[in-house]
């Protein structure tokens, strides 16, 4: 193996360059030949199989996941109605009355879920009347802007389930300086939305580190930051700097901190939602648009590919889950400075969870995100006076959300329920029409 | 038993996989079927096995028109298959994954595993081969583990056995063995379907050939036939085995690898001290039998694998230090081993494919700000130069053929000036057509100027390519010889037969296949570098 070895090849002439058109049919399945089975190969990890699982199912899945989750709510609607059960007596007598009280139920259910949601057509003033929307978007506020940054992680993907840790850590410093600092209108806003992005953008990247580091999966750094997270809040609210007159509860946030209302005080709808529209759409710049959007996307749909370009994962980890943290952060802006104007141990409710249901639902796309935020801020806000006027439990809208998230889950039930196509056979489909 | 297929028809979809295909296999008789991948050849096996349903036609044996529901019944009938991907247990021994389905037992439920090992023994005995009916299915080799098949499709008394593509995994003298065993089934009766795209081993062996193309029968040839003349009825149009090449002129050393040593993650040596330099305007082809350390040797010229030891050197400048974007961007370009898992993002669109590893630098994007409209400029000129047949530069690249797939990440990496340009398995699952393609883009890019290190486990495009050919084997770097090196000395190199004796040893003995290469152009007894072949040489054999 010496240089003594290399020897020219004799070789014919150069002919001329013939036509090198060639045929391209299709390589089917079967007939590629693979690696032997010795060789093993780096597969895909269960969690990015279950992630694609989730993301490529069509919008058809998404909406008969929602009519699905209707109709077991209806179910539910039944069972807890006690005109509909006391019918049931004598169903074999006449049945007509049991569907009559069926019907009533669930349409009063329903409907009042949209007066509570949307237009209020029983109520007095034309300003009570589209109160409901107002307050449907005021509620998908922090919403969208969780499910932005959780959905950027699953695109890159990460199973980030720290949404919850994110928006307090936010939180926690933004209402610090919210209520903390004296600083002239404008301004004390803008330096209360940095300090909860950037808390938010910490607490993103700390899982992002141990990942890209030392390897630990997200899933569990993350799940276990939002009880760390859970406890530093209730620590923060006892020491001295957080006291207020009330125990666990800070002191209420500088007017100068607070985000500007939308429509006077009567509604709580302030500038964040519109805040949340300008964050969806520079989320799609990001991933649409720019370098970095494209590595996250590339290092999430295939990391081996990814890596061969000379990407690095380690890198798209940290930052994928730091600018989550960040839209998260926001999203506890929203609730301090937007609605609450305090720091208090609930907070951040369970926005955070429903945050993950919201971006899944959304396909983890910013226009999908915007628009299941709006959904699930619907249902929030319909669930209380379906609760008043209807009978209905308040719960039966978490049951509701529940279901969707099963469903969404599960997209082969939802298929064989509607009789929609398995994606899969589609994109076969259509390998075979290109052959 | 005489097998016959008449009008079989099967269809997925809007997509006919087999149209009216008719064929009779004599008994006794080794019948080719050739045809490219895609071209319906496994499908048809696979209705002849009983898994698929045919849409259409029937299957005639002995004059009986026959149905299959499932395997079971096929085997019943007499017809065994032996697959491309094993199904043995591998943690049960030879006895057990033969008796494996068909347990015979004695007294309260106990295994009669003697009668087993007997019936291994007997039938690797008659055909010429011995094997250890306790040997664990893990522990033996790849040929090893495809006789077992053999004896376990015999031990259901087949007299039609299918082989689909059962060279691809075999070195070329584990080749020379099966063909042998192939002989003696055929003296004793039994006929053999013999699926393959190799033209070589079907004009060394069969007895008559069918050719498949787009689902169809296109044609019977006869195994006198000359290589190019089957190529050109698989692809449907004539076709250039041969790749025109000027001789090369090697210049400044473009990699140099110094005593690399490379270890798995469960610490096992998989690189051992291997050096090896590739010259700019010169094509290196490392040869070698799957998994001895090729991959492993790949990835650390990448520096997407770990080394342990050892120097790389890129243009005279260590490299063994830097990460893979900085090597990149060094000027290496990198088609690896396996496209889908490391080439490309399926999901993504061509546009974004043909970038991915260029859309951090101007004019692909400036200021982090993709050049959306440049990527489409881009795209656009890309599928035109290497032909990637497609509707839309918009289309996921998954949805494309395997053979556009390469296109697209050979584009992509020839679409900057490279000093290296590193190749595994360039071919890999490619019709003849893309293979004649992607060969001339190789050369191309080496007349440029670059180095160009193919990593290959096809020796056919080995020899049709190097102009010096590295021989790895178990880790090791067997030696370094001249492109034009006898096929049979390769062969035992690639077993890890040093080049001095493997020439020895090859002068004694000849393979079949070799014989058939001799016989082909007989130039080469004389001259050790073939000819390639020319316009001319095939208006000759016409």
């Amino acid at each position: 193996m010496t240089q003594d070895d290399r020897r020219e090849g004799s070789r014919g002439p150069d002919p001329a360059v013939e036509d090198a058109t060639p045929a391209a049919p299709a390589e089917t399945g079967p007939d590629v030949p693979h690696a032997p089975p010795s060789e093993p190969r780096p597969t895909t990890s269960v969690t990015r199989r279950v992630l694609e699982d989730i993301t490529s199912s069509s919008w058809l899945i998404t909406v008969g996941a929602v009519v699905l989750a209707m109709v077991v709510g209806s179910v539910l609607i039944l069972m807890g109605d006690t005109e509909v059960q006391a019918t049931l007596g004598y169903l074999f007598q006449r049945p007509s009355d049991f569907f009559r009280e069926s019907w009533r139920a669930i349409s009063e259910a329903y409907l009042a879920l949209f007066q509570g949601a949307v237009y209020d057509s029983q109520a007095p003033t034309p300003e009570r009347r589209i109160r409901p929307l107002t307050e449907s978007l005021t509620i998908a506020t922090p919403l969208i802007l969780a499910g932005l940054g959780l959905g950027l992680t699953f695109r890159a993907g990460l199973f980030n389930i720290g949404g919850q840790s994110q928006i307090v850590l936010g939180a926690i410093v933004g209402s610090y300086l919210g209520f903390a600092l004296e600083l002239p209108v404008g301004v004390h806003v803008l330096v209360v939305l940095l300090g909860c992005a950037l808390g938010g953008a910490v607490a993103g990247a700390i899982p992002g580190f141990l990942k890209a580091r030392f390897g630990a999966h997200e899933v569990i750094t993350t799940i276990m930051l939002n009880n760390t997270s859970r406890f530093f809040l209730l620590w923060v609210l006892g020491t001295a700097a957080f006291a207020s007159a009330t125990p666990q509860v800070s002191p209420l946030l500088e007017s100068t901190a607070r985000l500007p209302l939308l429509m006077g005080p009567g509604f709580r709808l302030h500038l964040g939602f519109v805040l949340a529209l300008a964050a969806a759409f520079l989320v799609w710049w990001l991933m649409e648009r720019s370098v970095l959007g494209f590595r996250l996307r590339a290092v999430g749909a295939n990391q081996e590919a990814a890596r061969t370009a000379g990407m690095s994962v380690e890198r798209s980890t940290v930052v994928s889950l730091a600018l989550s943290g960040l839209l998260c952060g926001l999203a506890g802006a929203m609730l301090v400075a937007g609605t609450e104007w305090k720091l208090t141990s609930s907070v951040a409710g369970t926005i955070g969870f429903d945050a993950i249901t919201v971006a899944l639902l959304g396909r983890n796309r910013p226009v999908g995100t915007v628009l299941a935020g709006l959904l699930f801020g619907a249902l929030a806000a319909g669930g209380r006076i379906m609760a008043s006027r209807a009978g209905a439990e308040a719960e039966l809208v978490t049951v509701l959300q529940a279901v969707i998230v099963l469903l969404i889950a599960a997209p082969p039930l939802v298929r064989a329920v509607f009789r929609l196509p398995d994606p899969a056979v589609i994109r076969r489909r259509r390998e075979e029409v290109a052959a | 038993m005489k097998l016959e297929l008449r009008g079989i028809t099967k269809t997925f979809g809007s997509f006919v996989a087999n149209d009216a295909i008719d064929l009779v296999v004599e008994p006794g008789e080794i019948h080719a079927i050739l045809g490219e991948n895609g071209a319906g050849k496994s499908t048809l096996m696979n209705v002849l096995y009983g898994l698929y349903e045919p849409d259409g036609g029937e299957i005639v044996i002995d004059g009986e028109p026959v149905a299959f529901s499932g395997p079971g019944d096929a085997m019943a009938a007499g017809i065994g298959m032996v697959h491309q991907h094993f199904m043995l247990v591998p943690v049960f021994t030879v006895a057990e994954n033969i008796v494996l389905g068909q347990e015979r037992v004695r007294g309260a439920g106990l295994l009669d595993l003697e009668a087993a090992r007997r019936l291994v023994r007997e039938t690797a005995e008659s055909l010429g081969f011995s094997i250890d009916p306790d040997a664990r299915i893990e522990d033996l080799s790849v040929g090893e583990q495809q006789r077992v098949e053999i004896v376990k499709a015999l031990s259901r008394q087949a007299e039609v056995l299918i082989l689909d593509e059962p060279t691809a995994v075999l070195t070329p003298q584990e080749t020379d063995e099966l063909i042998q065993i192939m002989g003696r089934l055929k003296a004793s009766g039994t006929s053999i379907i013999f699926i393959t795209h190799k033209l070589r081993e079907v004009r060394a062996i069969a007895d008559a050939i069918t050719i498949i193309r787009l689902g169809k029968v296109v044609g019977s040839a006869d195994p006198t036939a000359t290589e190019t003349e089957l190529a050109s009825l698989m692809v449907g149009r004539s076709v250039n085995l041969g790749v025109d090449k000027a001789p090369a002129t090697p210049g400044e050393p473009a990699l140099t690898v110094q005593n690399l040593v490379v270890h798995d993650a469960n610490g096992v040596e998989v690189v051992k001290d291997v050096s090896l330099e590739v010259a700019r305007g010169e094509i290196v082809a490392l040869a070698g039998v799957q998994g001895n350390g090729q991959t492993e040797l790949t990835e650390a010229i990448l520096g997407t694998g770990p080394t342990s030891a050892g120097r790389i050197e890129l243009d005279g400048r260590d490299i063994s230090r830097l990460g893979v974007r900085e090597r990149l961007d060094a000027g290496m370009g990198f088609v690896p081993e396996d496209r889908t898992t490391s080439g490309i993002v399926a999901d993504f669109s061509i546009t974004e494919n043909l970038v991915l590893d260029l859309v951090g630098e101007a004019p692909y994007s400036s200021f982090g700000a993709l050049n959306v409209r440049y990527l489409r400029e881009n795209a656009e000129d890309r599928v035109k130069e290497f032909d990637v047949r497609t509707t839309s530069i918009e289309r996921p690249v998954g949805t494309l053929s395997g053979g556009n797939q390469q296109k697209v990440v050979l584009a992509r990496e020839m679409s900057r000036p490279l000093s290296l340009l590193v190749a595994s398995q360039p071919t890999r699952g490619l019709d003849v057509g893309s293979i004649e393609f992607v060969h001339k883009r190789i050369v191309a890019e080496r007349d440029n100027g670059a180095g160009v290190l193919i990593v290959s486990t096809e020796l056919d495009e080995v020899l049709a390519l190097a102009d010096r050919i590295a021989v790895m084997c178990n880790g090791r770097l067997v030696g370094v010889v001249d492109g034009g090196e006898d096929r049979d000395v390769l062969g035992l190199m690639m077993a890890g037969v040093p080049a001095e004796e493997a020439r020895k040893e090859a002068a004694r003995h000849h393979t079949v296949l070799g014989e058939a290469d001799l016989e082909a152009d007989p130039e080469s007894s004389v001259e050790p570098v073939p000819q390639p072949i020319t316009d001319d040489q095939v208006e000759e054999n016409r």
